[in-house]
């Protein structure tokens, strides 16, 4: 691969260093390492719950209940640990336990009764959400013990926990997808179901397994969202599906299946990261850092296709006379 | 018309490489008014390359395409259809939802305003079969179409503009013999009304049936021009594998008929078969003949575990077997060469190493972990000796040739080692050389000690491989022959009895 098509293939990388320099040059306060820091922990659940939506889209499919389904962990573990007292470790595992099965639930629903993802998905959001407002009563929970805050407000040397464990999620995540046999099960699927099927894989079990890595890794991201904000509530998670879809989206994950690369990812939730620091940095109003974060986003995933588009047709790029004709 | 007639179309010295592979060294060809001027050569040779040269799917390194007289260096896709060519694909490009009309004017509706006029094109499409002698109604959809009349759809649709040149890839691969003299004579009446004709085929009996000229490719080179009078299929053969090449099916070892019985049906019902009884030998092959829908895909995708049986038994090595998914039934040994290669053969966006270790990737890893290094080696070992033509095998599988891709699936069951392997149209869209090889595969296989059993509709294949062969019609089991009474008459007869 020559040195502009590696250039072209990684468009998305260069836009997020573009947004970094202009922020940059914008403020003084955003080039720092504490704000790295910052960005890096802000992104931290998106980071750590990617991991699943990009193992969901890969398979063909997407997972909207994710953002409830981290609301709905904040609130029962806190009721887990305020209200009935259970200590820590536990209630997390027991936390997380709960997460997957939930994911569990939906692969099962999705693949033997057949229910559309984007349905099924969007039917526990609602039903997660819910279930959310009854336990806590629609009233934040709180008053843990000291040690449970370490997870989300710790640090290990300068890197806040948060961080780590997002790191090592996708380190596990990349492992996965290139090491394992189920890692490449899930493009395969993606791709071409049928042939998949035909070539033994099991598809059924392969899709549970993704929606419940997915719901596992938006319980996580709950707990360490419960340690950080100090309190259980039932609106955490509202709208967080929609930033985790568009992190991967951005990072190349094809919404149709079968391609994308961790490396992308990571790309994509620091861009989401950097690009709502930065505004903020910048002194941009509320309403207007939605609008102008819709734009850049159309903008740099418009960038990213183009020169996919481009590098498809780069065969072609003789120059280009009129018509072609001699 | 004669010798001296102008070309319409004419390549000169073209060139276009892709990473590792020189797909179009130096290629000169023309092509005359009125002429059906064959192009042949081995998977790979290029030839799908020279015609997207021209059809505008993508653009040569160097060289000159001249169309009617006026000179281009590339073309697009919309000049293309301007100047009066029209292509074929090796592999259909239909919308199966939508119906034959809609096809036909797909992009390219006719409108009465805004509003799509329907009528007009049920109208249009009927005119066109008519034009071509055949029987279809606009209003079907293109799903419940045979390959064969699917086939005509993709004719009408080429036919649906002004076409001065018609270039056709590999349009008998999936027919049957009676469809294939069905689009014969759409292509002589063509040809008489002036239309020129690219037939690329790998059944050497075509060309000299319909053809007036042959080229010959090898890696990238155009060979040869001949008048198809002039030449025979030897010659042909050896131009295009390079060297002289018997074509000829293994010796049998007679069979003593006291083999153990490996797999055995018994009064089985389900996926449109009806009381199928059956017994496959250990170490023989038994073909399944038949005409296309009698039922010999859906008995391999009951074998294979693909669709459920509902009634009857299904023994396998002296145990009842209920054969539910296709991963339980590779595990049990039995492997499925599918004959949709696009569909469900081949993964298309993947690549060659991941096609190939797909079946058995779980047998390759150690605690879920793929073993890269005997992966690769495993991979490397079926790559050369099916001779898969490809610079690497991270090549994703779309970028190889269409041949070449159907030995990336043949390897991928080989490599799995199975005990019964079901061939469904092994060697569709294969090139001379490598149906030898496939068919010496086979006989190795057979001779280590595995079952096959093959579908066919080629005949000679059919009774040039097999040990015994099952007819099948309309779900049922028409009769049996043994070798000494094999005879293609017999078959066809038993394929057409009810
Ligand atoms: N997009 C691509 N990227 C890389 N290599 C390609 C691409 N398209 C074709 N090739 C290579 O170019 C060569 C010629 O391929 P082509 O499809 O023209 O063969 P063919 O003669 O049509 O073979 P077949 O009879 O199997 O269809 C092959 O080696 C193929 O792997
Ligand atoms: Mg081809």
């Amino acid at each position: 691969m020559s040195v502009s098509d590696y250039f072209k293939k990684y468009a998305i990388f260069l836009v997020l260093i573009v947004m970094i320099i202009v922020f940059a040059v914008l403020s003084p306060l955003f080039f720092t390492p504490s704000n790295g820091m910052m960005i890096a922990r802000q992104v931290s659940f998106m980071g750590i719950a990617s991991v699943g939506m990009m193992f969901v889209m890969l398979t063909g499919g997407i997972d909207l209940s994710i953002g409830s389904a981290l609301s709905f962990i904040n609130v029962v573990g806190a009721y887990f640990m305020v209200k009935m007292e259970m200590p820590i470790l536990p209630a997390c595992l027991l936390c997380l336990a709960i997460s997957s099965g939930f994911g569990f639930v939906q692969g099962v629903i999705i693949t033997k009764l057949r229910v559309p993802p984007l349905i099924a998905t969007l039917a526990f959001m609602t039903m997660l959400s819910g279930l959310a407002f009854i336990i806590s009563g629609g009233m934040p929970i709180y008053g843990f013990d000291k040690a449970f805050n370490v997870l989300g407000q710790g640090y290990v040397g300068p890197v806040p926990i948060p961080v780590l464990v997002m790191v090592a999620v996708l380190a596990v995540g990349a492992f996965i997808l290139n090491k394992t046999y189920f890692g490449r099960y899930f493009y395969a699927i993606g791709g071409n179901e049928e042939a998949a099927m035909l070539s033994g894989i099991n598809v059924d079990w392969t899709k549970q397994l993704v929606y419940t890595i997915s719901g596992f890794c938006a319980g996580l991201a709950g707990i360490i969202m419960l340690s950080r904000l100090n309190s259980g509530q039932p609106t955490t998670g509202s709208g967080f599906e929609f930033e985790v879809i568009t992190a991967c989206v951005l990072g190349g994950v094809s919404v149709a299946g079968g391609s994308g690369k961790m490396f992308g990812v990571v790309v994509g939730v620091l861009m989401m990261g950097v690009l709502s620091n930065g505004l903020l940095i910048v002194n941009v109003k509320e309403y207007a850092q939605q609008v102008v974060m819709g734009i850049v986003l159309t903008v740099a995933v418009s960038f990213d296709c183009m020169s996919k588009y481009r590098m498809e047709r780069k065969n072609k790029e003789i120059k280009a006379q009129e018509g072609g004709a001699l | 018309m004669g010798q001296q007639a102008e070309n319409i179309l004419e390549f000169r010295n073209i060139y276009k490489a892709y990473p590792g592979v020189q797909a179009l060294n130096n290629v000169s060809f023309s092509l005359r008014p009125g002429e059906v001027h064959a192009l042949v050569g081995e998977n790979g040779a290029g030839k799908s390359t020279l015609i997207k040269t021209c059809s505008g799917a993508i653009y040569p390194d160097a060289g000159t395409i001249t169309i009617a007289g006026e000179d281009f260096a590339w073309l697009t896709p919309k000049l293309s259809r301007q100047k009066g060519i029209a292509v074929i694909y090796q592999e259909f490009d239909l919308v199966n939802e939508l119906s034959a009309a809609e096809n036909i004017f797909l992009g390219k509706a006719i409108r009465k305003g805004w509003i799509i006029d329907r009528k007009a094109m049920n109208e249009r499409s009927r005119e066109l079969f008519r034009q071509l002698d055949i029987r279809i109604d606009p209003d079907v959809l293109v799903r419940d179409l045979t390959v064969g009349f699917q086939q005509m759809v993709e004719i009408a649709k080429a036919l649906s503009e002004e076409t001065k040149i018609l270039i056709m890839d590999e349009p008998s691969a999936p027919l049957t013999n009676q469809e294939i003299e069905a689009m014969f004579g759409v292509v002589r009446r063509l040809k008489e009304s002036g239309v020129a004709i690219v037939y690329i085929s790998h059944r050497l009996d075509e060309i000299f049936q319909i053809s007036d000229r042959v080229s010959v490719m090898r890696d990238g080179e155009l060979l040869a021009t001949m008048d198809t009078a002039g030449t025979d299929r030897e010659q042909i053969v050896k131009l295009m594998v390079g060297r002289e090449l018997k074509e000829t099916f293994p010796e049998k070892a007679a069979k003593t008929g006291d083999e153990d019985v490996l797999l055995e049906l018994d009064h089985v019902t389900g996926n449109g078969l009806k009381d199928i009884s059956l017994s496959i030998k250990r170490g023989e092959i038994l073909g399944l003949g038949g005409l296309i829908g009698a039922g010999r895909t859906e008995l391999a995708q009951l074998l294979f575990g693909v669709e459920p049986i509902k009634e009857g038994r299904i023994v396998y090595k002296g145990q009842e077997i209920h054969p539910k998914s296709p991963e339980k039934s590779i595990r049990m040994g039995i492997a499925l060469v599918p004959e949709d290669r696009k569909q469900q053969g081949v993964l298309l966006h993947m690549s060659i190493r991941d096609n190939i270790s797909m079946p058995m990737l779980k047998a390759l890893s150690k605690i879920s972990v793929i073993q890269g290094r005997q992966e690769n080696d495993l991979v490397e070992r079926f790559k050369s000796s099916l001779r898969i033509k490809t610079p690497n095998i991270h090549q994703i599988a779309n970028n190889l040739s269409g041949g070449n891709q159907q030995k990336v699936v043949l390897a991928k069951w080989l490599a799995n080692d199975p005990e019964i392997i079901i061939f469904d149209e092994p060697t569709r869209g294969i090139d001379v050389g490598a149906k030898q090889e496939i068919y010496g595969l086979m006989d190795e296989l057979v001779k280590a000690g595995k079952t096959l059993i093959m579908i066919s509709s080629e005949m000679e294949e059919l009774i040039g491989m097999s040990d015994r062969i099952v007819v099948l019609c309309e779900g049922r089991i028409t009769g049996e022959l043994r070798r000494e009474e094999f005879d293609q008459e017999a078959i066809l007869k038993l394929a057409s009895m009810n």
